[in-house]
Order: structure tokens, then sequence, then C-alpha cells
């Protein structure tokens, strides 16, 4: 086992473009770091030069205490898990498990025993001799884990693995997957555009945007404390309010365009006068307080979840619509005006320039 | 195909049935003919049903030969025509395959030049470069040989490209899936690619072997020696004799005993091609 650690690390494709700008991570021995972002940001780029699957452009890439830059993926001793599961059809699921080992030469009384091993821990006892075309989904992506698994690498990487599976069942493989990584305690990268799986499975994530890192943190402090407009909306469903204010000139409260304003939690004066982007997530509205110097919410659209309520609107004019979501069944109309409050400590200002957080 | 009008089907029916009989009406004379004494086919009218003299006329066209046509046995004839047919048969299978292989797998300077020339050569078949291609087996002495009868017929650009383009089809993924599991160019080509081009290589082997044992104006050339004659050439040899009549119960038996190759091929390959259609169908 091994922790992974990129150094200042840069991909530029054959074309000129610039896919990864510079990335700087320690990924610690055990730990199951998640790289997320939308599609197109360069996550798959980035595992892809862990794996040795792509050349790296510039900084340096190390495994346990070995650089990496120029070795095969075979010398780097990890394992991929690839979205469309990459399964070899023309062998059975032992064959595609054992392949790997076959290839280091570990001697066939081994292989039978981590391959029977494997199959039971992922339940895959009853379908070794099937060929990859006569399994589910689900099964397929069991058998594309087995094969990572049974070579046990220093490493495990996964290309978006669940993201072709149907709904339930990627909620199922996501436990599974977390489940096997704390028995295993194998250092883990894992690669998704699926903000919900990744802050359920990591232990970090890194947010990425065209290529730079954004953020990188436990899932609870992107959560509370996102460095920027960019991961304030990525994280947290439905996304974080981005609201155009102004913090007033005694620093006391922010000001929406229309005069309506929230206390802020320690004045103290700082960002006196400034104009700001105001993020609040939804659930953290709260519509039951009194009714002095809040602001009001003009209801435009209700959606009943069950367990939550969504409500759509926009405070004064159109120009700050926004979700606000509430425990509960809440009875709203449309064109109802509710009296809109939020704890201080649930509002986070940013540079509207830059998106960078102001604290 | 859905539809389930009988009349449809009978209509259909009988459409097949005429066709086949269309088909097979010349095969079934060519038997016929090959099962008389050549008096019975020197008269009106011609015999529609198998004569006596089946195991006579095979045997004697089998190991005897026809005397007025050099007197080669059909037997070594056929022998040739095997040894040619799969020579250019699996010589041009690998040869593609590994072309093929290079083409798309590797970045090596002026790949696509290669693959475009390849690809020209298309437009050129065998009648057409067949001078030039005599000289240059008259000159490095493969005259009257089994090298001079395959090798020339070997390169194809056909296989090539059909190849490549299967080759294209195969995920990335799973190149790198087995990049990671330790296989190296050697290993991937022969552990995944060449199974997965099972369907593709039956498909084309049936094709090859057919115009490889069809292989007519070729042999013709090189060869002069008897015991390099092939059975298509054969064949045209025992219709052309010059002092006699053509002894027309023995080239149809030869006839018969040269269409017999193929049909194999095509019958025991067409299951293995049906196989691998199921099987590696995702
Ligand atoms: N082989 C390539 N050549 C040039 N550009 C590429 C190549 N592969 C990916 N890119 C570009 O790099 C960016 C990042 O791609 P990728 O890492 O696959 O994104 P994702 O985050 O969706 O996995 C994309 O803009 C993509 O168009
Ligand atoms: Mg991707």
């Amino acid at each position: 086992m091994a922790g992974v650690q990129l150094k200042d690390v840069e991909k530029v494709y054959p074309n000129g473009f610039k896919a990864i700008h510079g990335i700087d991570v320690k990924v610690i021995d055990g730990e199951f770091l998640v790289l997320v972002g939308p599609s197109g940001c360069g996550k798959s780029t980035l595992l892809r030069m862990v794996a040795g699957l792509e050349t790296v452009s510039g900084g340096e890439i190390r495994i346990g205490d070995r650089v990496v830059n120029d070795l095969e993926p075979m010398e780097r001793n990890i394992a991929m898990v690839f979205q469309n599961y990459a399964l070899y059809p023309h062998m059975s699921c032992y064959d595609n498990m054992a392949y790997g080992l076959r290839n280091r030469g570990v001697p066939k009384a081994e292989i039978a025993a981590r391959v029977a091993e494997t199959a039971r821990i992922l339940e895959l006892e009853g379908l070794l001799d099937r060929r990859p075309n006569l399994l589910s989904g689900g099964q397929r992506q069991r058998v594309a884990m087995g094969r990572a698994i049974v070579r046990k690498p220093a490493v495990f990487l996964f290309d978006e693995p669940l993201s072709n599976l149907d709904a339930k069942l990627r909620v199922q493989m996501r436990i599974e997957i977390k489940r096997l990584q704390a028995d295993l305690n194998t250092t883990s990268i894992y690669v998704t555009h699926d903000q919900v799986e990744a802050m359920t499975l990591g232990h970090r994530l890194m947010v990425l945007n065209g290529g730079n890192m954004e953020q990188l943190g436990t899932p609870i402090e992107l959560y509370e404390r996102p460095a920027t407009t960019f991961v304030a909306e990525f994280i947290g469903s439905p996304s974080m309010n981005l609201l155009d204010a102004r913090v007033s000139d005694d620093g006391a409260v922010v000001k929406l365009p229309d005069g309506e304003s929230w206390t802020r939690a320690d004045g103290g004066g700082r960002h006196a006068g400034r104009t700001v982007t105001l993020g609040v997530r939804p659930e953290h509205f709260d519509i039951t307080g009194g009714d002095d110097g809040e602001a009001h919410l003009h209801v435009a659209l209700v959606e009943h979840l069950g367990a939550d309520t969504l409500i759509h609107g926009h405070i004064g004019d159109d120009r700050n619509a926004l979700t606000v979501r509430l425990q509960g069944v809440v009875t709203a109309r449309m064109g109802d005006v509710l009296p809109l409050r939020v704890a201080a400590k649930h509002l986070h200002l940013f540079d509207p320039e830059t998106g960078k957080r102001l604290d | 195909m859905v539809e389930n009008r009988p009349y449809l089907n009978v209509i259909s029916h009988l459409i097949i049935i005429i066709c086949i009989g269309i088909v097979m009406l010349p095969v079934w004379i060519t038997f016929v003919a090959s099962t008389h004494p050549i008096e019975a086919l020197l008269t009106q009218p011609i015999p529609m049903w198998p004569g006596d003299r089946l195991f006579e006329n095979y045997a004697l066209v089998l190991t005897a030969g026809i005397a007025d046509a050099g007197g080669v046995p059909v037997g070594v004839m056929m022998i040739n025509s095997l040894i040619m047919a799969l020579s250019i048969t699996i010589g041009k299978i690998a040869i593609s395959l590994i072309a093929a292989y290079a083409i798309v797998y590797f970045r090596f300077p002026f790949r696509m030049t290669c693959f475009w020339i390849i690809f020209m050569t298309l437009m050129l078949p065998v009648e057409v470069r067949i001078l030039p291609t005599f000289k240059v087996v008259a000159d490095l002495g493969m005259l009257n040989s089994y090298a001079g009868l395959s090798i020339p017929l070997i390169a194809s650009a056909t296989a090539t490209f059909l190849f490549r383009q299967f080759f294209l089809t195969v995920p990335e993924e799973l190149a790198e899936a087995a990049r990671i599991d330790g296989a190296g160019p050697l290993k991937f080509f022969i552990d995944i690619l060449m199974p997965l081009s099972r369907t593709n290589i039956a498909a084309l082997f049936v094709i090859l072997f057919i115009y490889g044992w069809n292989q007519y104006l070729w042999p013709l050339l090189i060869t002069t020696e008897e015991s390099f004659y092939t059975v298509v050439m054969g064949i045209q040899r025992m219709v052309n004799v010059s002092e006699s009549l053509p002894v027309w119960h023995l080239v149809m038996a030869t006839t018969i005993l040269a269409m017999l190759p193929p049909v194999i091929v095509v019958v025991t390959m067409q299951r293995l091609f049906v196989k691998g259609l199921i099987e590696t169908e995702k």
C-alpha cells in the first residue's frame, strides 16, 4: 500500500490543449480521494495520468516513494475500474479476473485462491464461468471491481464506475464501494461528476474546474465553507442560492438590491460597504420567524418531495431568484409572500469579480 | 417476417425452391454425367439420373488421371490446389491482421501514408500487375514452386482494410485495461485482439480460401511442370485435348471433386462463423 503525491502536475494534449493546470495534492495511505467536477474539467485526464495511460507534461507523480512519471501502467501497481467496465468479452469472469495475475506470473494455485476469495467478497461465486455478455450491468460492474481487487494493488483508480447503472443500483454499489474500500483500506482515487456520490464516498474531495483545482477538503468543509462560488453551486442539492448584495456601511447587515436585508453574525465592520455575491443554501432558510427587517419571498412555484418542500420564488424584483428548502410539508401557494430569515452563520460572502470566498 | 399470412408463405417458398432449382440443376447434371460411361453422354437424350460408373470414374481420375491431358492424377492436383489455397488464405490473414494492428494501435511516422498506399493497391488486382509480377517471380527462381504459386497473391489490401475497420470498433478501454493488467503489445494482440477477431477471421477464411482455390490465370502462367498443376487449370487442359474428343464423364468427375473443398470450407466455417457472432455480441 502507498500514498499518491502529485506535484504541480500539468497536462498538455498533443493538439496543444492544456487540460490540467498545475495540480498539487498528497493522498495519504488508505485515503479515499474523490475528483469531482463538471464534464470536461479534466478529471479523467488527471486520473489517467496517475494510471500511466496519459503522459505527464509537467510536474511529478509519486506512488509510494517512487516517481512514476515514466513507468508503464503495469509497473505502477495500480488497478483501474472503467466506466464501461472494459471487461474482456471473450473471457469468462474467472479469466477476466485471473488475466492480470497470470501476466504477473502468479502461481496457478494462488490465482485460483485469490479469485475465489474475491468472488466471495463480491458475491460472484455462481458467475465465474460466465462470459460478461451474459451478466447484468450490476454484475459486470462487480466483475470489473473484482478484476481490480484481486490484484491487491497499491492504489485503486475509478473513472465514473457507476454512471452506467440505474439509479437504484447506483446507490447500492456506492455503499458497497465505500464498505470495500474501508475493509481493504487501499488508497483510492475516484472520479465522478455526481456530487452526491462525491460527498458520500470521499474522505476528501477535490473540485476541478477547467483543469484547475477549485478546492480540496472534506465533504463537510466543502459544504460549510466553499472556497468559491463554483464550489458553492456545485456541492449541495439544490444548489446554493447566489444573490447580488451589498454589505451595509457599518458592516452589520447584507442588503439585497431592493433594500431588504439579513443581519450578519459579527458585524465587525469587515467588507463594510462592499458589493458582494451572497450565498445561502436552500435548506438554511427559515420562514417561521418574525417580520422585522427580514427579506420577503414571493412564491412562484412549490414542489412537494414528501420529506421536504421546495419553494421557488424571488425577493423583490425578478433578479434575485432563489430556491428555499423546508422540512416536511409546507402549504404555500403561488403569489404568497413569506418572511425569509437566515441564521447569520449561514451567510456566505463571495467576491463578485473573482468568485472567491470573503471571510 | 412478422407477417403470418399463409399465401405469402407459399409464395416465398415457391421462389426459394425455384431459385435453388436454377442453381442446383447444372451441379446435378455435372454429377449425373460423372457417373456414366462416355458413350451415354454422346447420345441423345443426355441422362438425367445417375448411372452405374460412379466408383470407376472417380477412382480413375483420382489415381491415374486422364492420359490425353498429361495423365496427372486429380488427387495430386487437388493437393497442389489445397496447398496453394491454404498458403494464400493463411498468409493473407496473418499479414493483414498484423498490418491492421500496426496501423490502428501504433503511432509511427507516415502511418496514414502507409494506410493509404495499402488502400490504393485495392485497385490493382493480380491480372493488372501480372507481367511485372511474373518477371519478379521468374527472376527469383520461383517458377514451378509452391512459393511462386502463393506468395505473390498473399498481400491483401481488402483484408487489411476490414481488420482495420474492426479494430477501430474495439473500445480503447480494452487496450488500456490490458496494459494495466500487464499485457504488452504482443500479448494484447494474441490474448485479446485475435480472439475478438474470430468471426472476422472465419468469414475472411471462407472468402479467401475460395479466392485461392479458384486461381486460374496465375498458376497457368507460372507452372510448366505437371507436378505443380492445380485442379482448376487441370480441368481446362482436359477440355482442350487436341487429338481426341474430351472425356466428358471424367471431366465432370474432376469438376465435382474440385467443388468439394470450397463446399467443405463453407459448411464447417459457417458454424464457427455463426457461433462467433453469437458469442462476441455485446
Ligand atoms: N486526447 C485528447 N486530445 C485533446 N484534448 C483532449 C483529449 N482528451 C481529452 N481532451 C480534452 O481535455 C478536457 C478534459 O477531458 P477529460 O479529462 O476527459 O474530462 P472529464 O472531466 O469529463 O473526465 C476536455 O476538454 C477534453 O475535450
Ligand atoms: Mg471523464
